[in-house]
Protein backbone atom coordinates (compact mmCIF):
# COMPACT_ATOMS: atom_id res chain seq x y z
CA UNK A 1 0.00 0.00 0.00
CA UNK A 2 1.04 3.28 -0.68
CA UNK A 3 2.29 5.74 2.32
CA UNK A 4 -0.56 8.17 3.11
CA UNK A 5 -0.87 10.95 5.78
CA UNK A 6 -3.85 10.20 8.37
CA UNK A 7 -5.70 13.33 10.09
CA UNK A 8 -8.23 12.68 12.27
CA UNK A 9 -10.36 16.46 12.41
CA UNK A 10 -12.82 16.19 15.90
CA UNK A 11 -15.28 18.80 13.67
CA UNK A 12 -16.91 18.98 10.81
CA UNK A 13 -15.56 22.60 9.74
CA UNK A 14 -12.12 20.95 9.82
CA UNK A 15 -13.07 18.10 7.58
CA UNK A 16 -14.39 19.96 5.15
CA UNK A 17 -10.99 21.92 4.75
CA UNK A 18 -9.44 18.65 4.66
CA UNK A 19 -11.44 17.20 2.07
CA UNK A 20 -11.06 20.62 0.08
CA UNK A 21 -7.41 19.38 -0.59
CA UNK A 22 -6.27 17.55 -3.61
CA UNK A 23 -5.16 13.69 -2.92
CA UNK A 24 -7.47 13.69 -0.06
CA UNK A 25 -10.14 10.65 0.85
CA UNK A 26 -12.59 10.63 3.71
CA UNK A 27 -12.50 6.85 5.67
CA UNK A 28 -15.04 5.78 7.53
CA UNK A 29 -15.45 2.06 8.08
CA UNK A 30 -12.79 1.63 5.62
CA UNK A 31 -13.55 -1.51 4.79
CA UNK A 32 -14.30 -1.11 1.01
CA UNK A 33 -11.55 2.12 0.75
CA UNK A 34 -8.44 -0.02 2.86
CA UNK A 35 -9.22 -3.06 0.38
CA UNK A 36 -9.13 -0.87 -2.73
CA UNK A 37 -5.94 0.51 -1.40
CA UNK A 38 -4.37 -2.94 -1.17
CA UNK A 39 -4.96 -3.36 -4.57
CA UNK A 40 -3.89 -0.12 -5.43
CA UNK A 41 -6.70 0.42 -7.17
CA UNK A 42 -7.00 4.25 -4.95
CA UNK A 43 -4.02 5.61 -3.77
CA UNK A 44 -5.01 8.61 -1.74
CA UNK A 45 -2.39 10.79 -0.16
CA UNK A 46 -4.11 11.78 2.67
CA UNK A 47 -6.84 9.76 4.77
CA UNK A 48 -9.74 12.04 6.53
CA UNK A 49 -10.57 10.17 9.13
CA UNK A 50 -13.99 11.33 10.15
CA UNK A 51 -14.96 9.13 12.98
CA UNK A 52 -14.83 12.26 15.61
CA UNK A 53 -18.09 13.35 14.03
CA UNK A 54 -21.21 12.88 15.98
CA UNK A 55 -23.14 11.57 13.34
CA UNK A 56 -23.68 8.24 14.50
CA UNK A 57 -27.50 8.67 15.86
CA UNK A 58 -30.79 7.02 14.35
CA UNK A 59 -33.32 9.15 15.42
CA UNK A 60 -37.17 9.78 14.94
CA UNK A 61 -38.05 12.73 12.90
CA UNK A 62 -41.55 14.56 12.43
CA UNK A 63 -42.25 12.77 9.40
CA UNK A 64 -39.77 9.61 9.52
CA UNK A 65 -36.63 8.79 10.39
CA UNK A 66 -33.14 10.26 10.38
CA UNK A 67 -29.94 7.56 9.99
CA UNK A 68 -26.61 9.45 10.57
CA UNK A 69 -24.13 8.92 8.06
CA UNK A 70 -21.35 7.13 10.68
CA UNK A 71 -24.07 4.90 11.77
CA UNK A 72 -22.94 1.26 11.56
CA UNK A 73 -24.23 -0.98 8.70
CA UNK A 74 -24.94 -3.83 11.65
CA UNK A 75 -26.39 -1.04 14.04
CA UNK A 76 -29.42 0.00 11.56
CA UNK A 77 -30.10 -3.47 10.20
CA UNK A 78 -30.48 -4.19 14.37
CA UNK A 79 -32.01 -0.98 14.59
CA UNK A 80 -35.97 -1.41 16.26
CA UNK A 81 -37.32 1.56 14.88
CA UNK A 82 -35.89 0.45 11.66
CA UNK A 83 -37.45 -3.09 11.42
CA UNK A 84 -40.40 -1.90 12.55
CA UNK A 85 -40.93 1.23 10.13
CA UNK A 86 -38.79 -0.12 7.44
CA UNK A 87 -37.90 -3.90 7.68
CA UNK A 88 -36.62 -3.49 3.96
CA UNK A 89 -33.98 -1.66 4.86
CA UNK A 90 -32.89 -4.55 7.61
CA UNK A 91 -33.55 -7.18 5.44
CA UNK A 92 -31.21 -5.56 2.35
CA UNK A 93 -28.61 -4.75 5.21
CA UNK A 94 -28.57 -8.23 6.66
CA UNK A 95 -28.54 -9.81 3.13
CA UNK A 96 -24.96 -7.60 2.62
CA UNK A 97 -21.34 -8.49 2.85
CA UNK A 98 -20.36 -10.55 6.61
CA UNK A 99 -21.41 -9.79 10.06
CA UNK A 100 -17.53 -8.57 10.72
CA UNK A 101 -17.89 -6.53 7.41
CA UNK A 102 -21.60 -4.67 8.68
CA UNK A 103 -19.98 -4.32 12.32
CA UNK A 104 -17.11 -1.99 10.30
CA UNK A 105 -19.14 -0.84 7.34
CA UNK A 106 -21.05 2.65 7.63
CA UNK A 107 -24.31 4.13 6.13
CA UNK A 108 -22.11 6.91 4.18
CA UNK A 109 -19.52 4.34 3.21
CA UNK A 110 -21.92 1.87 1.55
CA UNK A 111 -23.03 4.41 -0.05
CA UNK A 112 -19.65 5.71 -1.48
CA UNK A 113 -18.36 1.97 -2.42
CA UNK A 114 -16.96 1.12 -5.41
CA UNK A 115 -18.20 -1.08 -7.89
CA UNK A 116 -16.78 -4.68 -7.67
CA UNK A 117 -16.03 -5.17 -11.33
CA UNK A 118 -12.95 -7.32 -11.84
CA UNK A 119 -11.27 -5.01 -14.69
CA UNK A 120 -11.83 -1.90 -11.73
CA UNK A 121 -9.99 -4.20 -9.48
CA UNK A 122 -7.51 -5.30 -11.85
CA UNK A 123 -5.01 -2.49 -12.29
CA UNK A 124 -3.13 -4.38 -15.26
CA UNK A 125 -7.17 -4.17 -17.28
CA UNK A 126 -8.28 -1.26 -19.10
CA UNK A 127 -11.04 0.40 -17.00
CA UNK A 128 -12.82 3.78 -17.55
CA UNK A 129 -13.65 4.08 -14.25
CA UNK A 130 -10.12 3.63 -12.86
CA UNK A 131 -7.98 5.59 -15.74
CA UNK A 132 -10.43 7.36 -17.71
CA UNK A 133 -9.75 6.96 -21.45
CA UNK A 134 -8.14 3.43 -21.28
CA UNK A 135 -11.38 1.89 -22.24
CA UNK A 136 -13.85 -0.81 -20.91
CA UNK A 137 -12.45 -4.28 -20.53
CA UNK A 138 -15.41 -5.58 -19.33
CA UNK A 139 -17.44 -4.84 -22.31
CA UNK A 140 -15.53 -7.14 -24.52
CA UNK A 141 -14.05 -9.41 -21.60
CA UNK A 142 -15.99 -11.72 -19.07
CA UNK A 143 -19.26 -10.15 -17.96
CA UNK A 144 -21.26 -12.44 -16.33
CA UNK A 145 -21.84 -9.67 -12.93
CA UNK A 146 -22.42 -6.43 -15.50
CA UNK A 147 -25.19 -4.38 -16.22
CA UNK A 148 -28.48 -4.89 -17.91
CA UNK A 149 -29.92 -1.90 -18.08
CA UNK A 150 -28.31 2.08 -18.71
CA UNK A 151 -24.68 1.50 -19.16
CA UNK A 152 -22.82 3.23 -21.94
CA UNK A 153 -20.02 2.50 -24.38
CA UNK A 154 -17.28 4.05 -21.51
CA UNK A 155 -18.53 1.33 -18.45
CA UNK A 156 -21.17 -2.07 -17.36
CA UNK A 157 -20.31 -2.27 -14.18
CA UNK A 158 -22.76 -2.62 -11.66
CA UNK A 159 -23.23 -0.88 -7.81
CA UNK A 160 -23.07 -3.39 -5.57
CA UNK A 161 -25.08 -2.56 -2.58
CA UNK A 162 -27.88 -3.96 -0.86
CA UNK A 163 -28.69 -1.05 1.16
CA UNK A 164 -28.55 1.28 -1.59
CA UNK A 165 -31.54 -0.63 -3.31
CA UNK A 166 -33.73 -0.65 -0.70
CA UNK A 167 -33.22 3.07 0.13
CA UNK A 168 -33.84 4.15 -3.23
CA UNK A 169 -37.17 1.95 -2.81
CA UNK A 170 -37.98 3.79 0.09
CA UNK A 171 -37.44 7.53 -1.08
CA UNK A 172 -34.34 8.29 1.18
CA UNK A 173 -33.10 11.85 0.96
CA UNK A 174 -29.37 12.30 1.12
CA UNK A 175 -28.49 15.08 3.46
CA UNK A 176 -24.89 16.52 2.42
CA UNK A 177 -23.09 19.04 4.15
CA UNK A 178 -21.03 21.81 1.56
CA UNK A 179 -18.63 24.46 2.80
CA UNK A 180 -22.06 26.54 1.91
CA UNK A 181 -24.65 24.54 3.98
CA UNK A 182 -26.50 21.46 3.83
CA UNK A 183 -28.42 20.09 0.66
CA UNK A 184 -30.71 17.78 0.31
CA UNK A 185 -30.72 14.86 -2.62
CA UNK A 186 -33.12 12.58 -3.55
CA UNK A 187 -31.27 9.08 -2.87
CA UNK A 188 -32.27 7.97 -7.00
CA UNK A 189 -30.38 11.22 -7.57
CA UNK A 190 -27.51 10.40 -5.79
CA UNK A 191 -25.94 7.79 -8.04
CA UNK A 192 -25.08 8.21 -11.53
CA UNK A 193 -25.18 6.61 -14.63
CA UNK A 194 -21.72 5.92 -16.56
CA UNK A 195 -22.16 7.75 -19.20
CA UNK A 196 -18.76 9.50 -20.77
CA UNK A 197 -17.66 9.75 -17.20
CA UNK A 198 -17.88 6.55 -15.39
CA UNK A 199 -15.18 7.85 -12.87
CA UNK A 200 -17.59 9.95 -11.79
CA UNK A 201 -19.73 6.98 -9.35
CA UNK A 202 -22.05 9.69 -7.53
CA UNK A 203 -22.82 13.54 -7.70
CA UNK A 204 -21.26 14.24 -4.31
CA UNK A 205 -18.78 16.73 -4.68
CA UNK A 206 -15.09 16.26 -3.68
CA UNK A 207 -15.45 18.88 -1.21
CA UNK A 208 -18.66 18.06 0.07
CA UNK A 209 -19.71 14.88 3.28
CA UNK A 210 -22.51 12.89 3.66
CA UNK A 211 -23.98 13.62 6.85
CA UNK A 212 -27.08 11.33 7.21
CA UNK A 213 -30.18 10.28 5.59
CA UNK A 214 -34.00 10.80 6.07
CA UNK A 215 -36.80 7.92 5.18
CA UNK A 216 -40.24 9.49 4.88
CA UNK A 217 -43.11 7.07 6.96
CA UNK A 218 -45.01 4.78 4.76
CA UNK A 219 -47.31 2.13 4.81
CA UNK A 220 -45.23 -0.53 3.73
CA UNK A 221 -44.16 -2.14 6.65
CA UNK A 222 -46.42 -4.87 6.35
CA UNK A 223 -45.81 -5.95 2.62
CA UNK A 224 -41.63 -5.50 1.95
CA UNK A 225 -39.13 -8.31 0.84
CA UNK A 226 -35.81 -7.79 -0.36
CA UNK A 227 -35.08 -10.67 -2.25
CA UNK A 228 -31.04 -11.59 -3.17
CA UNK A 229 -29.97 -14.02 -5.27
CA UNK A 230 -26.49 -14.67 -6.04
CA UNK A 231 -23.64 -17.58 -6.42
CA UNK A 232 -23.83 -18.97 -2.65
CA UNK A 233 -26.15 -18.78 0.15
CA UNK A 234 -24.54 -15.73 1.96
CA UNK A 235 -21.87 -13.45 1.23
CA UNK A 236 -21.74 -12.71 -2.22
CA UNK A 237 -22.70 -9.95 -4.00
CA UNK A 238 -26.12 -10.07 -6.16
CA UNK A 239 -26.39 -11.38 -9.51
CA UNK A 240 -29.87 -9.99 -8.87
CA UNK A 241 -31.71 -8.20 -6.15
CA UNK A 242 -34.95 -6.98 -6.14
CA UNK A 243 -36.13 -4.53 -3.22
CA UNK A 244 -40.14 -5.11 -3.34
CA UNK A 245 -42.86 -2.83 -1.31
CA UNK A 246 -46.15 -2.69 -1.58
CA UNK A 247 -49.34 -1.01 0.43
CA UNK A 248 -52.52 -3.22 0.09
CA UNK A 249 -55.84 -2.56 1.39
CA UNK A 250 -58.57 -5.44 0.79
CA UNK A 251 -56.39 -7.29 -1.47
CA UNK A 252 -56.02 -3.71 -3.71
CA UNK A 253 -52.56 -2.18 -4.46
CA UNK A 254 -52.71 0.91 -3.59
CA UNK A 255 -49.76 2.22 -3.86
CA UNK A 256 -45.84 0.21 -4.64
CA UNK A 257 -42.10 0.45 -4.72
CA UNK A 258 -39.53 -1.41 -6.72
CA UNK A 259 -35.92 -1.02 -7.26
CA UNK A 260 -33.27 -4.02 -8.54
CA UNK A 261 -29.80 -4.23 -7.94
CA UNK A 262 -26.96 -5.82 -9.62
CA UNK A 263 -28.43 -4.68 -12.95
CA UNK A 264 -27.08 -0.67 -13.35
CA UNK A 265 -24.42 1.39 -12.18
CA UNK A 266 -26.89 2.70 -9.83
CA UNK A 267 -29.67 1.23 -7.80
CA UNK A 268 -32.28 0.82 -10.23
CA UNK A 269 -35.93 2.52 -9.86
CA UNK A 270 -38.72 0.67 -11.81
CA UNK A 271 -41.16 3.21 -11.48
CA UNK A 272 -43.25 1.69 -15.36
CA UNK A 273 -43.85 -0.87 -12.92
CA UNK A 274 -45.20 0.28 -9.67
CA UNK A 275 -47.37 2.81 -12.04
CA UNK A 276 -48.89 -0.24 -13.51
CA UNK A 277 -49.15 -2.05 -10.16
CA UNK A 278 -51.58 0.52 -8.30
CA UNK A 279 -54.79 -0.02 -8.31
CA UNK A 280 -54.80 -3.69 -9.27
CA UNK A 281 -55.73 -6.43 -7.35
CA UNK A 282 -51.86 -8.01 -5.35
CA UNK A 283 -51.92 -11.42 -7.80
CA UNK A 284 -49.19 -13.34 -9.20
CA UNK A 285 -50.28 -12.91 -12.85
CA UNK A 286 -50.16 -8.96 -12.13
CA UNK A 287 -46.94 -9.18 -10.70
CA UNK A 288 -45.61 -11.23 -13.64
CA UNK A 289 -46.95 -8.60 -15.84
CA UNK A 290 -45.04 -5.55 -13.87
CA UNK A 291 -41.68 -7.54 -13.80
CA UNK A 292 -42.41 -8.12 -18.25
CA UNK A 293 -42.93 -4.04 -17.93
CA UNK A 294 -39.72 -3.21 -15.87
CA UNK A 295 -37.40 -5.53 -17.96
CA UNK A 296 -38.34 -2.93 -21.25
CA UNK A 297 -35.27 -1.71 -22.65
CA UNK A 298 -33.41 -4.56 -21.01
CA UNK A 299 -29.85 -5.61 -22.90
CA UNK A 300 -27.46 -8.19 -22.27
CA UNK A 301 -23.68 -8.71 -22.83
CA UNK A 302 -22.38 -12.36 -23.62
CA UNK A 303 -22.02 -13.69 -20.47
CA UNK A 304 -25.24 -12.16 -18.09
CA UNK A 305 -27.56 -13.17 -21.04
CA UNK A 306 -29.13 -14.96 -18.17
CA UNK A 307 -30.38 -11.97 -15.95
CA UNK A 308 -32.77 -11.10 -18.58
CA UNK A 309 -34.65 -13.99 -17.31
CA UNK A 310 -33.74 -13.79 -13.66
CA UNK A 311 -34.71 -10.69 -13.57
CA UNK A 312 -37.59 -10.68 -14.56
CA UNK A 313 -38.84 -13.84 -12.09
CA UNK A 314 -36.64 -12.55 -9.31
CA UNK A 315 -39.43 -9.60 -9.18
CA UNK A 316 -42.28 -11.33 -9.46
CA UNK A 317 -40.79 -13.70 -6.55
CA UNK A 318 -40.11 -10.85 -4.51
CA UNK A 319 -43.59 -9.21 -5.15
CA UNK A 320 -45.08 -13.05 -4.46
CA UNK A 321 -43.16 -12.64 -1.05
CA UNK A 322 -44.15 -8.73 -0.26
CA UNK A 323 -47.96 -9.59 -0.37
CA UNK A 324 -47.64 -12.91 1.31
CA UNK A 325 -48.70 -15.28 -1.12
CA UNK A 326 -45.03 -17.04 -1.09
CA UNK B 1 -9.66 26.53 14.51
CA UNK B 2 -7.30 26.72 12.02
CA UNK B 3 -5.04 23.34 11.89
CA UNK B 4 -1.70 23.86 12.93
CA UNK B 5 -0.58 20.02 13.51
CA UNK B 6 -0.77 18.60 10.39
CA UNK B 7 -3.93 18.70 10.32
CA UNK B 8 -4.70 17.16 13.94
CA UNK B 9 -7.04 19.06 16.34
CA UNK B 10 -5.12 20.39 19.41
CA UNK B 11 -7.89 17.98 21.41
CA UNK B 12 -6.99 15.51 19.39
CA UNK B 13 -3.43 14.67 20.82
CA UNK B 14 -1.96 12.53 17.87
CA UNK B 15 1.96 12.99 18.21
CA UNK B 16 4.40 11.93 15.94
CA UNK B 17 6.15 9.53 17.62
CA UNK B 18 9.11 8.68 15.50
CA UNK B 19 11.52 11.72 16.31
CA UNK B 20 14.53 9.57 15.72
CA UNK B 21 13.34 8.73 12.06
CA UNK B 22 12.89 12.40 11.21
CA UNK B 23 16.08 13.51 12.67
CA UNK B 24 17.93 10.59 10.94
CA UNK B 25 16.27 11.80 7.64
CA UNK B 26 17.10 15.41 8.14
CA UNK B 27 20.87 14.51 9.01
CA UNK B 28 21.49 12.12 6.46
CA UNK B 29 22.49 12.96 3.10
CA UNK B 30 20.39 13.38 0.16
CA UNK B 31 22.14 10.25 -1.51
CA UNK B 32 21.57 7.93 1.68
CA UNK B 33 17.70 8.81 1.77
CA UNK B 34 17.61 8.49 -1.94
CA UNK B 35 19.04 4.79 -1.54
CA UNK B 36 16.84 4.01 1.57
CA UNK B 37 13.31 5.51 0.37
CA UNK B 38 10.90 4.79 -2.17
CA UNK B 39 9.43 7.34 -5.27
CA UNK B 40 7.35 10.05 -3.43
CA UNK B 41 10.18 10.49 -0.78
CA UNK B 42 13.21 10.69 -3.50
CA UNK B 43 10.75 13.58 -5.04
CA UNK B 44 10.85 15.48 -2.16
CA UNK B 45 14.05 15.08 -1.03
CA UNK B 46 14.97 16.54 -4.97
CA UNK B 47 13.15 19.40 -4.20
CA UNK B 48 15.26 19.83 -0.57
CA UNK B 49 11.65 19.52 1.13
CA UNK B 50 13.08 17.56 4.16
CA UNK B 51 10.14 18.16 6.53
CA UNK B 52 7.69 16.49 3.41
CA UNK B 53 10.08 13.34 3.65
CA UNK B 54 9.50 13.47 7.56
CA UNK B 55 5.74 13.79 7.57
CA UNK B 56 4.81 11.20 4.68
CA UNK B 57 7.09 8.47 6.98
CA UNK B 58 5.72 10.13 10.17
CA UNK B 59 4.83 7.30 12.83
CA UNK B 60 1.70 8.18 15.00
CA UNK B 61 1.32 7.31 18.08
CA UNK B 62 -1.25 4.72 19.21
CA UNK B 63 -2.80 3.86 22.39
CA UNK B 64 -4.88 0.32 22.30
CA UNK B 65 -5.52 -2.27 24.99
CA UNK B 66 -5.22 -5.59 23.37
CA UNK B 67 -6.34 -8.41 25.41
CA UNK B 68 -6.11 -6.30 28.80
CA UNK B 69 -2.93 -4.69 28.47
CA UNK B 70 -2.86 -1.48 27.40
CA UNK B 71 -0.20 -0.54 24.97
CA UNK B 72 1.65 2.93 23.76
CA UNK B 73 2.36 2.35 20.31
CA UNK B 74 4.19 3.43 17.19
CA UNK B 75 2.78 2.89 13.92
CA UNK B 76 2.75 4.25 10.17
CA UNK B 77 -0.69 5.20 9.23
CA UNK B 78 -1.09 2.37 6.63
CA UNK B 79 -0.49 -0.33 8.75
CA UNK B 80 -3.42 -2.82 9.70
CA UNK B 81 -4.55 -3.81 12.60
CA UNK B 82 -3.76 -7.46 11.87
CA UNK B 83 -0.34 -6.39 11.06
CA UNK B 84 -0.08 -4.55 14.33
CA UNK B 85 -1.34 -7.68 16.03
CA UNK B 86 1.20 -10.25 14.59
CA UNK B 87 4.24 -8.20 13.47
CA UNK B 88 4.29 -5.62 16.34
CA UNK B 89 3.07 -7.50 19.32
CA UNK B 90 3.88 -10.67 18.13
CA UNK B 91 0.21 -12.07 18.61
CA UNK B 92 0.59 -14.33 15.56
CA UNK B 93 -2.77 -16.69 16.91
CA UNK B 94 -4.96 -14.15 14.36
CA UNK B 95 -4.39 -15.39 11.22
CA UNK B 96 -3.56 -13.54 7.80
CA UNK B 97 -5.97 -15.45 4.89
CA UNK B 98 -7.05 -13.75 2.03
CA UNK B 99 -5.43 -9.59 3.67
CA UNK B 100 -8.93 -8.46 1.82
CA UNK B 101 -11.70 -8.90 3.55
CA UNK B 102 -13.30 -12.36 2.04
CA UNK B 103 -12.25 -14.66 4.43
CA UNK B 104 -12.45 -14.05 8.05
CA UNK B 105 -9.27 -15.61 9.41
CA UNK B 106 -8.48 -12.31 10.75
CA UNK B 107 -11.96 -11.98 12.96
CA UNK B 108 -11.08 -9.77 15.95
CA UNK B 109 -13.26 -8.26 18.84
CA UNK B 110 -12.70 -4.13 18.69
CA UNK B 111 -14.95 -3.09 21.76
CA UNK B 112 -16.46 -6.45 21.61
CA UNK B 113 -17.85 -5.99 18.24
CA UNK B 114 -16.45 -8.87 15.66
CA UNK B 115 -14.25 -6.78 12.50
CA UNK B 116 -11.94 -8.00 9.79
CA UNK B 117 -8.73 -7.04 11.30
CA UNK B 118 -7.08 -7.11 7.75
CA UNK B 119 -9.45 -3.98 6.50
CA UNK B 120 -9.00 -2.08 10.00
CA UNK B 121 -5.86 0.61 9.72
CA UNK B 122 -4.61 0.33 13.52
CA UNK B 123 -4.97 3.98 13.94
CA UNK B 124 -8.37 3.42 13.93
CA UNK B 125 -8.94 1.09 17.26
CA UNK B 126 -6.98 4.38 19.17
CA UNK B 127 -8.05 4.56 22.49
CA UNK B 128 -10.38 0.69 21.74
CA UNK B 129 -9.92 -2.60 23.10
CA UNK B 130 -8.86 -5.02 21.21
CA UNK B 131 -9.55 -8.92 21.68
CA UNK B 132 -7.89 -11.78 20.02
CA UNK B 133 -7.93 -15.07 20.14
CA UNK B 134 -4.69 -15.13 22.92
CA UNK B 135 -7.61 -13.62 24.98
CA UNK B 136 -10.26 -15.82 25.23
CA UNK B 137 -8.79 -18.30 27.33
CA UNK B 138 -8.26 -17.04 30.91
CA UNK B 139 -5.24 -18.57 32.51
CA UNK B 140 -4.90 -22.20 31.25
CA UNK B 141 -8.86 -22.74 31.75
CA UNK B 142 -9.90 -22.33 27.40
CA UNK B 143 -12.54 -20.33 26.91
CA UNK B 144 -16.13 -23.06 26.54
CA UNK B 145 -15.92 -21.67 22.33
CA UNK B 146 -12.39 -22.93 22.25
CA UNK B 147 -13.08 -26.36 24.50
CA UNK B 148 -16.29 -26.94 22.14
CA UNK B 149 -14.49 -26.77 19.09
CA UNK B 150 -12.00 -29.37 20.17
CA UNK B 151 -15.03 -31.61 21.29
CA UNK B 152 -16.49 -31.44 18.03
CA UNK B 153 -13.17 -31.34 15.60
CA UNK B 154 -14.92 -28.29 14.79
CA UNK B 155 -11.20 -27.89 12.16
CA UNK B 156 -9.00 -29.80 10.15
CA UNK B 157 -6.00 -27.94 9.66
CA UNK B 158 -7.05 -24.99 11.90
CA UNK B 159 -5.68 -21.77 9.86
CA UNK B 160 -9.23 -20.44 9.79
CA UNK B 161 -9.75 -21.59 13.87
CA UNK B 162 -8.85 -18.37 15.38
CA UNK B 163 -11.16 -16.18 13.41
CA UNK B 164 -14.08 -18.78 13.37
CA UNK B 165 -13.90 -19.06 17.51
CA UNK B 166 -13.30 -15.00 17.50
CA UNK B 167 -16.23 -14.69 14.99
CA UNK B 168 -18.71 -17.47 16.76
CA UNK B 169 -18.19 -15.92 20.49
CA UNK B 170 -19.57 -12.79 18.86
CA UNK B 171 -22.39 -14.48 17.12
CA UNK B 172 -23.86 -15.94 20.69
CA UNK B 173 -23.45 -12.45 21.93
CA UNK B 174 -25.40 -10.82 19.22
CA UNK B 175 -27.82 -13.50 19.50
CA UNK B 176 -27.61 -14.59 16.14
CA UNK B 177 -27.25 -18.34 17.27
CA UNK B 178 -30.81 -19.18 17.46
CA UNK B 179 -30.89 -22.05 14.63
CA UNK B 180 -28.61 -23.79 12.33
CA UNK B 181 -29.75 -21.54 9.38
CA UNK B 182 -29.31 -18.67 11.75
CA UNK B 183 -26.15 -19.81 12.44
CA UNK B 184 -24.55 -20.45 9.05
CA UNK B 185 -25.63 -17.50 7.97
CA UNK B 186 -24.11 -15.20 10.71
CA UNK B 187 -20.66 -17.21 10.38
CA UNK B 188 -20.90 -17.10 6.36
CA UNK B 189 -17.86 -14.53 7.11
CA UNK B 190 -15.55 -17.25 7.89
CA UNK B 191 -14.41 -19.49 5.21
CA UNK B 192 -13.26 -22.96 6.08
CA UNK B 193 -12.04 -24.44 3.07
CA UNK B 194 -11.25 -27.89 4.71
CA UNK B 195 -14.98 -27.73 5.22
CA UNK B 196 -15.29 -28.25 9.15
CA UNK B 197 -18.73 -26.15 8.84
CA UNK B 198 -21.08 -28.75 10.59
CA UNK B 199 -18.98 -29.02 13.24
CA UNK B 200 -18.35 -25.58 13.85
CA UNK B 201 -22.21 -25.15 13.60
CA UNK B 202 -22.25 -28.13 16.52
CA UNK B 203 -19.75 -26.48 18.62
CA UNK B 204 -21.72 -23.30 18.32
CA UNK B 205 -24.68 -24.82 19.05
CA UNK B 206 -23.66 -26.74 21.83
CA UNK B 207 -21.85 -23.55 23.75
CA UNK B 208 -25.11 -21.81 22.77
CA UNK B 209 -27.59 -24.49 24.49
CA UNK B 210 -25.48 -25.27 27.43
CA UNK B 211 -25.87 -21.48 28.43
CA UNK B 212 -22.19 -20.63 29.43
CA UNK B 213 -21.55 -17.00 29.55
CA UNK B 214 -19.38 -16.98 26.12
Amino acid sequence: MKQFQYVRPANQQSVLAAIAQPGTKIIAGGSNLVDLMKHGVMAPDKLVDINKLPLRNISGISNGLHIGALALNSQVAEDQQVKTKFPLLSQALNAGASAQLRNMATVGGNMMQRTRCPYFYDTAMPCNKRAPGTGCGAKEGFNRMHAIFGFSDKCIAVHPSDMCVALAALDATVLIQGKKGVRKLKFTDFHRLPGVTPELDNNLAKDELITGLEIPNNNFAQHSYYLKVRDRASYAFALISVAAALDIHNGIIKDARLAMGGVAHKPWRLTAAEQLLKGKPATVANFEQAAQVAMQGAKAFKDNAFKLKMAPASITEALTHAAGLA
Amino acid sequence: MEDQNNGFEAEDTLQPKDNPRRDFLKKSSLLTAVALTPGVAVKAAENHLDEKIAAVFEKLSLDVTVNGTAHNLSVEPRVTLLDLLREQLHLTGTKKGCDYGQCGACTVHVDGHRVNSCLTLAMMVDGKKVTTIEGLAKGDELHPMQEAFIKHDGFQCGYCTPGQIMSAVACIREGHANSEAEIREYMSGNICRCGAYPNIVNAIQEVKTGGQQV
